[in-house]
C-alpha cells in the first residue's frame, strides 16, 4: 500500500498527488512513468512521473480525470493508500548535451515535463518553455518552470491567459523571430505532439515526443503498448516512452489510443446504471 | 481382478455448456473414483514413472497410500518434492512425461498419475498448513526474482532449509503464467492462490511490484540489500509477432496481453470488474501451442461465434497438449491447418480479416518436424474482427541490460550450468523460461528445484 501524502487540485478535473514510494523515488529519472492500481480489482494505469524525491521517498503524479480508474484515484485523499505503485518504467529522457532547448508541454503533458526542464536547467542547458492549455485554470505548474528555464511562454486556446493560439503558433513566432534550438521536446496530446513534430520537422530540428499509449504491464509483456517509430514495431514500456517525433506513426497511435472507447463508455454507462439503482 | 486397461473417466463439463462459462473443464475424481485409479497401479520395483518427473515425485509410493484411502500420507508424500500439486495435477503434460514411462501405457493407458495428484491436493487444498515443524532459520538471505513456478519452487525448497527467502515480483500479485497465463477454466486462480499461501507459512517473504532490473538490481540484491544469493526465474516475457502487414491494426492482440487481460485483471468480467477486453465475433488466433489453444477457448467463452486456430503445420506437430487439443476440439473450435498468415486484413484501423496461404509439409527441419512450405497462389482470406499472436515469447532483456555479468544467448536466454542453475555471475542462479525459452510449468518447477539444491550447496560450504 502506497500512502498519499498530499493530494491538490491543479485544475478543474487536474489533480496532484504525492505518493510514499521510496523504492520508486530512489531510481526515479526524468521521463519515466509508474504504473498504479488504485484499489483491489481495479485497472493497472501508467501515469507519467511529475517530480520525486529520493531522500524523502516520495514521487509526484499529475493526472487528468479522463476515465473510470482516473476519477477513482482523484476520490482518494491525503493519508489515504493506493493498493499498487511500480516503477520507475521505461527509458530515462536524454538531456544531455544539448545547449538550447524548447520544451513545449500540452495539458496534463506539462507534468512529465518539468522534472526535464528542472534536470536540463540544473546542468546549465538553456531551456525555453511553452505551455499549451485550453484555458487559464488549466495551466498547470507555472511557477515552478518559471524558476526552472530562461524563458516560459504560454498560450491557450481561448485567449484567457498568455497568447491565444495553439503551441504551434508561439513555436512558429519563436523560430521564426530567430530563436536557436538544437532539441525540442513536445508532450502532450496526440494531436499536438503530431502538430509540433510535422512543424519541426520542416525547420529541421530534432524532436522528441513522449507516448503514452494504453498498457498493462509495462515490462514489455503484453505488446499492447506498441507504436510505430520509422515503420517498425516498439514498445512504447521498455524502448520508450520517448521516441523521435518525426519518425513516430501518430495517426496509429490515435487509433490504438481509442481501442476500448466502446468498452468505456459501456462500463460509464453501467456505473450510471448502478448508481440510478441505489438513488 | 481382470487387470483394467484404460484409466477410469474423470468428469468433465458438457462441451456445450462449458464453452459459456469460465469453469473448470475437468471436475476431477471423488474418493471412489481415486481409489479404483490408484489400484490399477502395478507398484513396480523399479518405477519408471519417476524418471518421468522433473521433480522426482515418489509415484507409486503415493498411489499406494492412495489405494487405502490414506490421501493425508499421499499428499505428504506428494509434498516431499512438489509445493504446488494442486497445480501439477493439472497442467503438467504427463502423457509426455511420469503417464509415458507407465508400464500399463504399453498395453493401453497408463494410471491416471495427473489426476491422482490432483484429487489428493484438492482434497486438503482449504486445510492450513501446519507450522510448528519450521525448521530454524539459518541465518542466510536468498532473493528470487519471480513469483512463477520456479521461482516458488525454488523459494519452497530453500526456506524448508532454513533460509530467509524474499520473493520479488513484479505484478501485484503472485503466481507468474499460473495468475496471469493460465486460464481460470483450466486453472482456477482461487486454488493457485491457496497453494502459494501455503508458502507463506514456510515462512518466505513477498514483495510484489517490484521490479528486477528497474526498481532494484540484481547486484544491489546481492549488495546493500544482503542477499547471500539470487534465484532468476523472470520467465518468458516479451510476446513476437509475425512482422507481417497490419499487426497494429486495433483488435490484434499477442497472447500474452490477451490472456493477461482475461486471467489476471479479469477482463471476463468487465463491466463488473475494471480492465476491458476486446470481444470478437470471429476471432483467429495463430498458433499451435497450449498458450494457442488457451486464447482460442477464452475467445469462445467470451462470446464469439466462430473461433479459428490457425498453424503452419499439421494437427500432428502441434505442440499443444493433446487433452487441450481434444477440448478445444470438443468445444467446437475451427483448426485451420497447415495455413500460414501473410497479412492482417483492416477497414477503418480495425481488423476485418486475417489473409492467409495454404502450406505443405516439406523435407524435416532442425526440429525434426517436416517444414512447411507455402503453396503458391492458394491465399484466403478469414473473416476476422480479433486477431491474437500466440507463436511464442522471448525472454524479457530488463535483468541482462542491468546485471553486468550475466551472460545470455543470442536469443536472450540466460546461460546457466544444466545441472546447478549457476549462471556466469557469482552468486546468481537462475531458471525457467528465462533460461529454456517458453517451455512448462513443471519444467521451470524442477529448474527451481536444482537451483534451490545448488544454492543450499554453495551456501552451506560458505
Amino acid at each position: 500500500m502506497y500512502k498519499i501524502l498530499e493530494k491538490k487540485v491543479l485544475a478543474p478535473a487536474m489533480k496532484l498527488m504525492r505518493i510514499h514510494a521510496p523504492l520508486v523515488a530512489r531510481k526515479a529519472m526524468p521521463g519515466q512513468f509508474i504504473i498504479l492500481r488504485v484499489m483491489e480489482g481495479g485497472e493497472r494505469i501508467p501515469l507519467t512521473i511529475a517530480d520525486y524525491n529520493p531522500s524523502e521517498g516520495w514521487v509526484t503524479i499529475i493526472f487528468q480525470e479522463v476515465g473510470e480508474t482516473t476519477r477513482d484515484l482523484g476520490r482518494l485523499e491525503e493519508g489515504d493508500y493506493i493498493k499498487d505503485f511500480v516503477g520507475p518504467l521505461g527509458r530515462a529522457s536524454e538531456l544531455d548535451g544539448f545547449d538550447s532547448v524548447l520544451c513545449i508541454g500540452g495539458g496534463v503533458g506539462t507534468a512529465p515535463l518539468y522534472p526535464q526542464i528542472k534536470y536540463m536547467h540544473e546542468k546549465g542547458t538553456k531551456v525555453d518553455v511553452i505551455i499549451g492549455a485550453r484555458s487559464k485554470d488549466y495551466v498547470i505548474l507555472e511557477e515552478p518552470i518559471r524558476s526552472n528555464c530562461s524563458n516560459l511562454y504560454i498560450a491557450t486556446d481561448d485567449g484567457s491567459y498568455g497568447q491565444k493560439g495553439f503551441v504551434t503558433d508561439l513555436l512558429k513566432q519563436l523560430i521564426e523571430s530567430g530563436k536557436k534550438y538544437d532539441h525540442i521536446i513536445a508532450i502532450g496530446p496526440m494531436i499536438m505532439m503530431k502538430m509540433v513534430c510535422k512543424l519541426t520537422k520542416e525547420y529541421g530540428i530534432p524532436t522528441t515526443v513522449s507516448m503514452n499509449p494504453i498498457m498493462v504491464d509495462g515490462t514489455g509483456m503484453c505488446g499492447g503498448c506498441r507504436v510505430s517509430v520509422d515503420g517498425k514495431i516498439k514498445y512504447a514500456c521498455v524502448d520508450g516512452p520517448d521516441f523521435d517525433g518525426h519518425l513516430v506513426d501518430f495517426d496509429e497511435a490515435m487509433r490504438r489510443s481509442q481501442m476500448y472507447k466502446q468498452e468505456e463508455q459501456q462500463k460509464h454507462d453501467c456505473n450510471l446504471l448502478r448508481m440510478g439503482g441505489e438513488l | 481382478m481382470p487387470m483394467i486397461m484404460t484409466k477410469t473417466p474423470v468428469r468433465e463439463q458438457d462441451p456445450q455448456v462449458r464453452r459459456y462459462n469460465f469453469d473448470e473443464v475437468c471436475l476431477g475424481y471423488n474418493m471412489e473414483e481415486a481409489i479404483q485409479e490408484a489400484n490399477r497401479c502395478l507398484q513396480c520395483k523399479k518405477p519408471m514413472c519417476v524418471t518421468g518427473c522433473p521433480v522426482n515425485v515418489q509415484i507409486p509410493q503415493f498411489i499406494a497410500a492412495l489405494s487405502e484411502g490414506r490421501v493425508r500420507d499421499a499428499l505428504q508424500i506428494i509434498k516431499e518434492t512438489n509445493n504446488l500439486p494442486a497445480v501439477c495435477g493439472r497442467v503438467c503434460p504427463q502423457e509426455e512425461q511420469c503417464e509415458k514411462q507407465c508400464i500399463l501405457a504399453k498395453k493401453g493407458e497408463s494410471v491416471a498419475i495427473g489426476r491422482l495428484e490432483r484429487f489428493a491436493a484438492d482434497y486438503f487444498l482449504d486445510e492450513e498448513e501446519p507450522v510448528d515443524n519450521l525448521p530454524q532459520p539459518n541465518g542466510k538471505k536468498v532473493a528470487v526474482v519471480g513469483g512463477g513456478p520456479a521461482g516458488l519452487t525454488a523459494a519452497a525448497d530453500l526456506a524448508k532449509l532454513g533460509y530467509e527467502v524474499t520473493i520479488f515480483e513484479a505484478f501485484h500479485e503472485l503466481g507468474g503464467v499460473l495468475i496471469y497465463g493460465i486460464p481460470e477454466f483450466r486453472l482456477p486462480k482461487a486454488l493457485v492462490k491457496k497453494e502459494i499461501e501455503k508458502l507463506k507459512n514456510l515462512g518466505v517473504k513477498f514483495q510484489t511490484n517490484v521490479i528486477i532490473g528497474k526498481t532494484i538490481t540484481v547486484d544491489e540484491l546481492l549488495g546493500e540489500e544482503g542477499f547471500d544469493a539470487v534465484f532468476i526465474g523472470s520467465g518468458a516475457g516479451l510476446p513476437k509477432f509475425m512482422n507481417i502487414p497490419g499487426e497494429n491494426l486495433n483488435g490484434v492482440y499477442s497472447a500474452n496481453e490477451y490472456l493477461t487481460r482475461i486471467n489476471l485483471m479479469k477482463a471476463y468480467d468487465f463491466p463488473h470488474s475494471h480492465t476491458p477486453v476486446k470481444r470478437g465475433k470471429k476471432v483467429c488466433v495463430v498458433g499451435g501451442g497450449n498458450v494457442a489453444m488457451d486464447a482460442a477457448r477464452s475467445a469462445l467463452r467470451l462470446g464469439a461465434d466462430e473461433v479459428h486456430i490457425v498453424y503452419r503445420r499439421s494437427i500432428e506437430e502441434m505442440p499443444a497438449r493433446q487433452e487441450e487439443v481434444h477440448h478445444a476440439v470438443e468445444e467446437g473450435i475451427i483448426f485451420d491447418m497447415l495455413t500460414n498468415p501473410v497479412e492482417i486484413i483492416g477497414e477503418d484501423g480495425w481488423v476485418k480479416g486475417l489473409k492467409c496461404i495454404r502450406m505443405e509439409l516439406g523435407e524435416p527441419d532442425e526440429s525434426g518436424r517436416r517444414r512447411p512450405i507455402p503453396v503458391p497462389g492458394s491465399e484466403f482470406t478469414i473473416e476476422a474482427d480479433i486477431v491474437i499472436m500466440a507463436i511464442g515469447t522471448s525472454p524479457n532483456p530488463l535483468i541482462k541490460a542491468t546485471t553486468p555479468g550475466l551472460e545470455t544467448h543470442k536469443w536472450g536466454g540466460i546461460i546457466v550450468d544444466e545441472e546447478t542453475g549457476a549462471t556466469s555471475k557469482e552468486g546468481v542462479y537462475a531458471g525457467g523460461d528465462a533460461v529454456t525459452g517458453a517451455a512448462t510449468v513443471i519444467l521451470a518447477m524442477g529448474a527451481g528445484k536444482k537451483a534451490a539444491k545448488a544454492i543450499h550447496e554453495k551456501l552451506s560450504h560458505q
